[in-house]
Parts: structure tokens; sequence; C-alpha cells
């Protein structure tokens, strides 16, 4: 065939062969990659799902410093014993503003991404202090040391302003009163109003029940509201996604 | 085609590419056939995937192919196919009335609230409770499997206690009591709750100073019988522990009574009534009866 026979003209060209190839993975490319960005399905939209409140991203810094991912995911798959044991399925947009997401497949713990109000604030302390203390068999290490380590939001504003350079929808005001939240969040004394119309169903608590802000307390206020922004009681998947 | 065609063909039948380096020439021989098969196979597969299953993506979704497969469907169906294998049972242990005779009356569905009971149990409350409910004392988590109840030990109550939680900010109707911090407070001075302490120590039967557990019996009647009652036996209206036996959530030595009394505790459950079916609340609580204590 002549079209077989031009076909020697690359295999024969070293330079043609390689931008030919590269045509091809481009299109390829766009095929596979392009449409994820306009489909309808693939960007589904969720009532519920908001940016971290200062509080809960120090949190998820300490989670992602600390390798938690390594042992333990945050995506249920749409599988029956998965469903039964962790709750609803994940959906994409409620890792949308994790920068880097937290999916993971490797557990040697559980998945995490419902944990959020499963335990009580006191269970994650013991058991992030010891965790054979709760639950005999299990392997995990002991991150007692996050109680005695104090947590200054100094830096806080700057990291919604790398976050929003990423894409995270922070606004302006958001960021002004970043160290404002920050504090508000662990002081259910407090006025902690304006906190909670910037992030609703934040949770407003001493996480660890000691004075001060400690890691303990930044991550506990993440691992609490994992998986909690999505009201699944009035959230009705579509099928076909 | 016979065994022998596995041979190489000689030479002179396949002919050579026309190929010439040094006087060395490449032969043309055909591609393995079991390779090509498996080759051309691959081609007829992933055509006739692509007309079975989701795969061209078009303007606004990708094709649905001819099956109309999609996980999170197949997910909500196979579910359902589980569940509709014990239709039943699931509607029976919804209407029953919570009461232990009612549920024995049908030994099936006993069985099925039992084990479907334990499933549940293993997985959403031994990380407090413990292994058969064995609880972790120091920790404060209750041991289940013995009949010492704070809030009641019914069915119908436990199953309050699973689907509500206890001190948690998720439920309205949680179940709710507070301790006062006596000594951080300073509701009562250090020599008053070493006092009461002492007394404590002596209605629990355990060794204690007599001197000071006297001068406690008053400081316990004005402050503490409200909800331990006054003979210290408990109030389970209030999930306030019985004082006087040998049954600690926390601890019964001075030291820990001391915490107790001068920091109060605050014990928290978490909420089911979103996480778990109404069949399934009902089975855990069938379950947790049945450890030992049940009432």
């Amino acid at each position: 065939m002549a079209i077989l026979e031009k076909h020697k003209i690359l295999e024969k060209n070293a330079s043609l062969l390689l931008v030919f190839s590269f045509l091809v993975v481009t299109i390829g490319g766009l095929v596979e990659i392009a449409p994820l960005f306009y489909l309808e399905n693939t960007i589904e939209e969720v009532e519920g799902v908001r940016p971290y409140s200062p509080m809960e991203l120090e949190g998820r810094d300490i989670y992602v410093r600390e390798g938690c991912y390594v042992c333990h995911s945050q995506m249920i798959r749409p599988m029956r014993d998965e469903v039964e044991r962790y709750g609803h399925y994940s959906l994409a947009a409620e890792s949308m503003y994790d920068h880097p997401f937290q999916w993971g497949s490797k557990r040697t713990g559980p998945d995490l991404a419902r944990l959020g109000g499963r335990y009580s604030d006191d269970w994650h302390v013991q058991h992030l202090r010891n965790p054979q203390s709760v639950v005999p068999e299990s392997v995990m290490p002991k991150y007692a040391f996050l109680e005695n380590r104090m947590v200054d939001p100094e830096h806080i504003a700057d990291k919604l302003r790398v976050h929003r350079a990423v894409g995270v929808p922070y606004t302006d005001e958001m960021i002004e009163a970043a160290v404002a939240d920050f504090n508000a969040q662990i002081d259910p004394d407090g006025d902690y109003d304006a906190l909670l119309e910037r992030y609703p169903g934040a949770q407003v608590r001493n996480f660890d029940g000691s004075p001060g802000i400690s890691e303990m307390d930044a991550l506990i206020a993440y691992l609490q509201m994992l998986g909690t922004l999505v009201d699944f009681s009035t959230f009705e998947p579509d099928a076909s996604r | 085609m016979s065994m022998d065609d596995k041979k190489p063909l000689p030479e002179d039948e396949v002919g050579t590419t026309g190929h010439s380096w040094d006087g060395i020439e490449e032969l043309n021989n055909p591609l393995p056939r079991w390779w090509l098969w498996t080759f051309y196979g691959c081609i007829a597969f992933a055509l006739i995937y692509a007309v079975l299953y989701p795969a061209v993506p078009l303007v606004s979704g990708a094709t649905p192919g001819l099956l109309g497969y999609s996980t999170r469907a197949a997910v909500v169906e196979d579910i359902a196919e589980y569940e509709s294998r014990n239709a039943d049972l699931i509607a029976k242990l919804t209407e029953v009335p919570l009461e232990v005779d009612a549920i024995k009356a049908d030994p099936a569905l006993y069985n099925y609230a039992v084990q479907g009971g334990a499933s549940v149990f293993n997985a959403y409350c031994v990380q407090c409770h413990g292994r058969e409910g064995g609880g972790v004392q120091a920790n404060g988590y209750p041991t289940l499997s013995d009949d010492d109840w704070l809030w009641g030990g019914t069915i119908e109550e436990i199953h309050y206690t699973v689907t509500n939680g206890i001190r948690n900010e998720d439920n309205p109707d949680a179940r709710w009591s507070q301790m006062p911090a006596f000594g951080a407070d300073e509701l009562l001075s250090e020599e008053e709750i070493s006092q009461v302490v002492q007394y404590v120590r002596r209605i629990s039967g355990q060794e204690h100073d007599a001197a000071l557990a006297s001068a406690g019996e008053t400081v316990f009647l004005d402050n503490c019988a409200a909800c331990h009652m006054e003979d210290g036996t408990g109030d389970r209206y209030q999930g306030a522990p019985n004082l006087t036996d040998a049954i600690w959530l926390y601890g019964g030595d001075v030291e820990t009574l001391t915490h107790t009394v001068t920091y109060a505790r605050f014990g928290v459950m978490p909420t089911h009534a979103e996480r778990l079916s109404e069949a399934e609340r009902r089975a855990v609580a069938v379950y947790v009866h049945q450890l030992g204590g049940g009432e």
C-alpha cells in the first residue's frame, strides 16, 4: 500500500519521527485529558464544600508533615465493602481544595475520608498520644509530642495566600482575618460568628482540652472536619457519573 | 498447520528484507502467530469495550455505552442486592418493639440482630469500648459487658444512646449532663476535695482515712448528692455513676478521684443517627444487651 510506503520516510528520518511521535502523543493527551476540564459530569458541583479554615489548614499541614498519608488514604471507593465500613463513597468535589490531594492507595491504617465526628476529641488525644491504649492491635506510632509543640499563627495568612495562588478561592477578607479566625476556632467562649460565616460548619472547641494552641489542637480540628462538609441526607448523587 | 511449522523456515523460503551489512543479511521471518493473534484480539476487545462501556468523550459527557454501566449505580445495586437478601429480617427488626422478649420470640430475628450487631460493633464501637465491649477503663470508656449502666441497660435505652450519643454537639437529642469542675472553678477548697474523696472511698468499700471521710460526708451531701444520690448509688437520668460499687469509669484511687472532682469529666459519645440505619442501630443495641449485663 502506498501509505505504508510513505511511512518508511518517517522511519528513516529521526527528526521527522520525533515530530510526528510528539504529534500522536499530543492528540492522545487532548482526547484523554482535555475533556476532563469541560465535561459537566467530571466537575460535579456539591453544596457545602468550602476552603479549609486557617486552623484546619494548619492541621492539614501537620497531617502532611507527619506523613499520615503514607498509611492512611482519604478516598472511599464506590464499592460495597468500603461504603459499609467507611460511609458514603468520596466525591471529587470533597478534595477540590486539597493541594496536594490526600487520596492515597496505601492502607496500613483505615481510610480517613469520613473520620470527622466518628470519635470524640478525647479519643483522638488519647489515640495520638498512645494508639495502643485504645486500639491494642494498632501499629501506629505515638504522636504525643504534638501536645508540646505550640502553633504560632504568624505565617497563617501567607499560607492562605499560597493556596489562593494555586486556585483555592480565599477572599481578601479571609486572608485579613486569618489570624483572628485561627484563634477564634479554639475558643468556644469567644466570638466566633464571623468565623462560622466565612467557614460554615467549622467546629469551635478546645480540641485537646489543654490551654494554648498546640499542634494537637490543629490536627484534631482537621481530623474532626474530614468528610463532614457534604450533607448526605440531602445530597443526591448523579448515578451516571 | 502441523508441529513441524514451529521450526524456523529455511532461509530460502522466507527470503530476506534486503538489508545487508558487511554481508550479514536480515531474514524476513513472520511474527510469531500467538503474538499476532493476541494483538488482533486486543484491538477487537478495545472496539467491543468502547461500544459496551462509557468511552468516547463528547460535549457534556462521555458515550454511555450499550450496557449503561456506571460505578455509582453498580455500588448502589450491589448494596441493594445484599440488603434484599435479608429484607424480611431488616423490616421485622425495624418494626419490632424494643423489648428482649419480643425480639427473642423470633429466634431467626434475634440471631440476625446479634450477628449483625456484632459486625456493626466491630466497625464502629470497638475503638472505644474494646473487643466484646470490654471497655478501656483508664480512658473512661465504659465496659459494656457488665451489668453496671450509666444511662440504662434495656435495649431501648441502649438504642437511644447509640442513636443520639452522649454530650456531642452534632445531635440535639444527645444525652447530656455536666459534672461541675469543683476544684478548677473553686466551688470546693482543696481540703474539702480531699475529704469528699475519702468519703467516696468509704462508700465504695475501699481503704480510707476515717476522720477525713466523716468530714467529707457533709461535703458530699451538699454538693454531690443531687446527681449521685444521697447514698451515692448514682442516677441514670443524669448519667451519674454509681459510686458505691467497685466499677470505676476513670479509676477509684485517691489520685484519680481527686482529679475527677477537681476538673470533672466530660465523656463524649458520637451520634449514629445518620451513620447507621435504624435496623443497624437496633441490631447493635441487641448485641450490646446480650454481652452480659442487659436488663
